[in-house]
């Protein structure tokens, strides 16, 4: 009886169930005394999920473009966080030439919409050139190589705008219209941080309704199915890659101008935690799954601002803040563990022999 | 083809990379800031230099790639091209003085403008950097032009020139450290204190095209020597190799200024880390993105062990190793246990977490009374060896050359036996090693248990090293980095090893004007290097012939 | 004596069934075939015996013990080895390493024997040697030990992986199609070693094939399989004239025996 019993159940399976039962138990028992003790009030907590809310759904949009690359190529674009940060960075002086030139408080509405055009565009490009010239020779090596050309045009990139740009942080200009409060239904939010998630949920809307509906997202879709298989349809495998380089890098580009126009800054560096914390999401929702990485986005944001205050404040932990970007991996490791495919992704049929 | 197309289509196209390509090391500033510093001294700058390497690089490769076997239209194609890239920077320089383009780009100043145009003013500097650019490309195309050995004696001979100057500050000190009559007499012969003479740029081709001839003579016989050896004498002389090598190690530091021995050591910490890294990912093929964790705990273990700082536990050095050492170990399991069954990229990016969280906790003012917080643990005793303090960087070299030798030793020993080959089997193909009765989560722990031993070894001396440890040491770089050392030198191979290290670590602490573009480079070097040799630097002997036609064929996959 | 007994198996794949509640003796030493149409259900067989698959009912009893659900290492310890449809061998390990990875499950030494040089390991690592060296030569691949396994042509790979299988000294070894994609020589050469292995090394083996000849030359017994479901078992003669084998096979069977 003790054989059979030895044989079946591993001693890790238990440790992790254990680590996992008392990570659970903390964070309730830390909810429950934070929530008791009343540390915060209402409006706090509305504030909280507004602004995680605002944040994820950037991360969402980042997380899009991993996912997607991850679809067609199998592979972490390591580099992707950089191709976030290169549109902003450069819409970042388009916006102060019109700030400069009073066109931004005249035009603010055209202003933005230059500025998304001009950071869409950069961001695109920087995609579509490092797919071609790192990743595309070398399909079909192992694995470790992509991701070491990929980790090097990271580091290419960042540089590369720090040499042009300059090493210092940007301030973006502000835009009148953008600031200030709404009232909604009685409570008070910040006008950007709605625009912000408008803005990510339409733009995902878009995105998602492109891939499912129209033939070059259908020919993606295949693509990330079986390549052989959609060159043998008649796919040009080829072009399907670039064009999801391409969308990915469009969402990356309005991502990093949202990202500017919430948080008011761009400098050559912005791109690699929301790239992480993207890519964490993307993971979190099942990789290679789009509404999948927009959920994971979302969650991820969420937790991050909710998180250190429900969780640890009720512990006893000092500047529980610190803590958040902790807490997102930590999160990123459960959801690994305990459900390996993400939140939305379908059980990958392990090949066997 | 016809010859327009084929113009247009490696001439321009390729001059158009070749021309972006150097408009891009201008604009970060690396043409400027490199001009401060001469490869031939009032001749050369350094910056100028880098330019002129692209351009007739980009040439001779418009030359190369022609599709059409016509000498005149190869020619053409090069000299196309050169004038391409310079139209290039031409274009770009009209610009930068008309408008004010430094708004944008930081690195577009006047100065750089200069250096572009000879320092020649209006159009006249315009069309010496016209001339300049053709000229490059009909160098470049005679170069294409020219039978194999004048071609690869005159590439060679200039890049000997290059490479001398550009190592004038790792060789200038070595040779005036002799202090000789004679050798000083040398130094001041080939270099001023900016950049080699003009006779020591001559004097130095000479000798070179020397020595290459006399190399290209007698390769053939002294390989030939070698392997008509008996296998005794081939075994001997590998010894006496080895002992040479030893010998060298082993003096090494007494040569070396303080500079070059610290810079040594940081390369030798990274060895460590990279023999470590390379058990996990080149044996076992796990890919581990949060290795910083382990150097990390090594680190933090000898420092609350040995610091009087935070608790005082007055250990030295030499009693806290082995519990550091231990204490990774234990972590290895630890951090082991959760990503048992996650493979490949899940491993990566949850391994990559372990190594944030665990930096964020260092960082952070919860676990500060404890360990440091932001501020970290300081005033770290030196290790102490039968009463002898070892305080400077040649001391704790040595340290570190045990601690490689043993590590290197053990690796060896392991591939070699069952553990190494369960490893190397699951890195295969884990569902068939399993089936082949490799218990797949003792095998894995093993693996990062002693990886993590590995790296834990490598903190503990780099705490006694620097004094001092802080949580900012230990960012995902390093793993970023040590993972990078691996691949690029030949993954599970380790001289490769040895050979990252000195490559991506040792090589921009030496070429200090790289300090600021050091990043740029390194990630060029990256994505360069992998198109080039994706097998690495120094591949393990078995993987150097197949590697390529493995991926050229495409995986030839038998069903 | 009965070697495997394996009772009401059934393995489902969301809603498809792809064993459904088999029962099959496997006598000790007998080759016993297993037939059947694409996607009968016979590769899913063996990895629920290997423990690769857990099937969700059924007892698999092996040599008098329960192995259903045991991890596929535990699975070879007791003594079941296999070799797989698509060739699956260790591309960048030599084949003397890929041999003696299959004889893994043997050695004893541990992390500090290697390190330290002890004896003991060292012993019993040239046994382990000397085996896999015997094992290539026994399939006929003497003298190129040292070759990658992914620079063999297709027929050597099949013997290479027959020979790792071999390494662990099974009593039960289940053969998935090893002469797929040979010739009619290479064919005849894998019938007679798969004989002989029977004969001299008295293993036990399963044997999923396609090419009637050979199932009807080698088996003792012969299985046949159909959506999952047992349709039919005997000799070799019964199953040749059995008619709900020739129904199951009917138009496709032409195509089998051409292969
Ligand atoms: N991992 C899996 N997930 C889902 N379905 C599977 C899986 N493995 C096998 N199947 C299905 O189970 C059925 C039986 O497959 P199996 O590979 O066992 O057939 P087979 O008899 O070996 O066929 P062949 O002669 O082609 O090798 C098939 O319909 C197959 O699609
Ligand atoms: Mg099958």
């Amino acid at each position: 009886m003790f054989q059979k019993w030895k044989d079946r159940v591993t001693i890790t399976d238990i440790v992790m169930w254990m680590i996992g039962g008392t990570l659970l138990l903390l964070c309730l028992w830390g909810s429950v005394s934070t929530i008791r003790a009343g540390l915060y009030t209402k409006s706090h907590w509305i504030d909280f999920l507004i602004f995680g809310l605002a944040q994820g759904s950037i991360y969402a949009l980042i997380a899009t473009g991993y996912t997607m690359v991850y679809g067609v190529l199998k592979m972490i674009n390591f580099a992707h966080g950089e191709v976030f940060m290169s549109g902003p960075f450069t819409g970042y002086f388009v916006a102060t030439a019109m700030w400069r030139s009073d066109f931004l408080d005249n035009h603010p509405i055209m202003a933005i919409i230059t500025i998304f055009a001009v950071a869409m565009f950069v961001s695109t490009m920087i995609a579509f050139l490092v797919e071609k010239i790192a990743y595309r020779p070398l399909r079909g090596a192992p694995r470790l190589i992509p991701l070491i050309t990929a980790i090097g045009a990271s580091f290419f990139l960042q540089y590369l705008f720090k040499g042009l740009y300059g090493s210092g942080i940007n301030a973006y200009p502000d835009i009148e219209i953008l600031n200030g409060f709404w009232m909604i239904f009685g409570i008070r939010v910040l006008k950007i941080q709605v625009i912000v998630i408008i803005a990510a949920i339409v733009l995902m809307l878009v995105l998602y309704n492109f891939i499912m509906l129209t033939r070059v997202g259908k020919a993606i879709r295949a693509v990330s199915e079986d390549k052989e298989a959609a060159a043998l349809m008649g796919i040009n495998v080829d072009a399907m890659i670039s064009t999801t380089f391409i969308i990915g890098g469009m969402a990356a580009g309005a991502a990093g101008v949202l990202y500017a126009l919430m948080f008011k800054q761009v400098h050559f560096f912005m791109g690699f935690l929301p790239g992480l914390k993207a890519f964490t999401a993307a993971v979190l929702g099942g990789i290679g799954n789009i509404p999948g990485a927009m959920l994971g986005g979302i969650f991820l944001g969420l937790i991050e601002s909710v998180a250190p205050a429900l969780f640890l404040d009720g512990l006893g932990i000092i500047a529980p803040y610190q803590l958040k970007d902790a807490i997102a991996f930590t999160m990123l490791v459960m959801v690994l563990i305990f459900r390996p495919t993400g939140i939305l992704g379908e059980r990958l049929a392990s090949k066997k022999a | 083809m016809t010859k327009a197309q084929s113009l247009w289509n490696q001439g321009v196209k390729i001059g158009a990379i070749g021309g972006v390509s150097v408009l891009i090391i201008s604009l970060v500033g690396m043409v400027e800031s490199f001009g401060k510093r001469d490869i031939i001294a009032g001749i050369l700058p350094m910056g100028v230099a880098i330019a002129l390497i692209i351009s007739i690089l980009a040439a001779y490769m418009a030359a190369k790639k022609t599709s059409i076997p016509e000498k005149s239209i190869q020619f053409a194609n090069a000299v196309v091209s050169g004038f391409v890239i310079s139209g290039f920077l031409a274009v770009f320089v009209m610009i930068g003085r008309s408008f004010n383009i430094r708004e944008m780009f930081v690195g577009a100043s006047p100065v750089l403008y200069n250096i572009l145009t000879g320092g020649v003013a209006g159009a006249g500097g315009i069309f010496l950097l016209l001339l300049t650019g053709v000229l490059c490309g009909a160098f470049a195309g005679i170069l294409h032009m020219l039978k194999d050995l004048p071609r690869k004696l005159m590439v060679n001979a200039l890049l000997t020139i290059f490479i001398l100057g550009l190592l004038q500050e790792l060789i200038l000190p070595i040779l005036k450290a002799w202090d000789v009559g004679m050798i000083n007499y040398l130094a001041g012969l080939f270099y001023t204190l900016n950049g080699l003479t003009p006779i020591g740029a001559i004097l130095s081709v000479v000798i070179f095209c020397i020595l290459y001839l006399l190399w290209n003579a007698n390769q053939g016989a002294i390989k030939f020597k070698y392997a008509s050896l008996p296998k005794e004498a081939r075994k001997k002389s590998q010894v006496a190799a080895l002992i040479v090598l030893a010998v060298i190690l082993i003096v090494l530091p007494q040569f070396l200024g303080l500079f070059l021995s610290e810079v040594i050591t940081i390369v030798g910490l990274y060895v460590l880390l990279g023999l470590g890294l390379n058990i996990v990912v080149g044996y076992a093929g796990l890919l581990d993105l949060g290795y910083v964790a382990f150097f990390a705990i090594g680190s933090y273990v000898v420092a609350l062990l040995t610091s009087p700082q935070i608790f005082a536990f007055g250990l030295n050095f030499w009693q806290a190793l082995p519990i550091a050492v231990i204490c990774g170990i234990l972590a290895g399991v630890m951090l082991g246990i959760p990503v048992l069954k996650m493979r490949g990229d899940y491993l990566a990016i949850a391994t990559l977490g372990f190594g944030e969280i665990i930096r964020i906790l260092v960082l952070s003012d919860f676990l500060r009374p404890w360990l440091g917080g932001a501020q970290g643990i300081g005033s770290i005793p030196n290790p102490n060896l039968f009463g002898f303090q070892m305080v400077k960087p040649q001391h704790i070299y040595y340290l570190l050359l045990a601690g490689i030798i043993l590590v290197i030793f053990i690796s060896l020993r392991l591939k070699k036996s069952k553990i190494g080959r369960a490893w190397m089997a699951m890195r295969e193909d884990e569902d068939v090693a399993q089936a082949m009765g490799i218990n797949l989560v003792a095998t894995k722990l093993l693996a990062f248990a002693t990886g993590a031993g590995f790296s834990a070894l490598s903190g503990a001396i780099f705490a006694s090293k620097i004094g001092s440890v802080y949580p900012h040491s230990f960012n995902v770089f390093i793993s970023i980095n040590v993972v990078c050392i691996v691949i690029i030198g030949g993954i599970g191979s380790l001289p490769g090893i040895v050979v990252g290290a000195a490559v991506l670590m040792g090589l921009p602490e030496l070429l200090r004007e790289f300090a600021e573009y050091r990043m740029f480079v390194y990630g060029v070097a990256l994505v360069i290097v992998m198109l080039l040799r994706p097998e690495g630097l120094l591949p393990e002997a078995r993987h150097k012939m197949e590697f390529h036609d493995e991926t050229e064929a495409g995986a030839k996959t038998v069903a | 004596m009965i070697l495997l007994s394996i009772q009401e198996m059934t393995k489902r794949f969301g809603g498809l069934v792809a064993l459904n509640a088999l029962n099959i003796n496997v006598k000790e030493k007998s080759i016993h075939s297993i037939i059947g149409p694409n996607g009968a259900g016979k590769t899913t067989f063996f990895n629920c015996l290997t423990g690769f698959y857990r099937p969700e009912e059924g007892e698999v009893m092996f040599n008098g013990q329960s192995i259903v659900g045991l991890s596929p290492d535990r699975i070879v310890h007791k003594g079941i080895s296999r070799t797989y449809q698509n060739i699956r061998l260790f591309p960048n390990l030599t084949a003397l390493e890929n041999v003696m990875v299959g004889y893994h499950v043997h050695l004893k030494s541990g992390f500090f024997g290697p390190i330290l040089g002890l004896k003991k390991t060292r012993m019993e690592e040239e046994k382990a040697t000397q085996i896999a060296l015997d094992l290539l030569k026994y399939v006929n691949m003497e003298g190129r030990e040292d070759t990658l396994a992914k620079n063999f042509p297709y027929g050597e790979q099949r013997r290479l992986e027959m020979a790792r299988a071999l390494a662990s000294q099974p009593k039960l070894l289940l053969l998935d199609e090893p002469t797929a994609g040979m010739n009619p020589k290479e064919t005849q050469d894998m019938m007679d070693f798969i004989q002989h292995m029977r004969g001299e090394l008295g293993i036990t083996i399963i044997l999923i094939e396609h090419q009637m000849r050979v199932v009807m030359n080698i088996s003792d017994i012969v299985t046949v399989f159909d959506y999952g479901k047992m349709i039919a078992e005997g000799l070799p003669e019964e199953i040749k004239n059995n008619k709900t084998v020739i129904e199951a096979y009917l138009g496709t069977g032409e195509a089998a025996d051409s292969h």
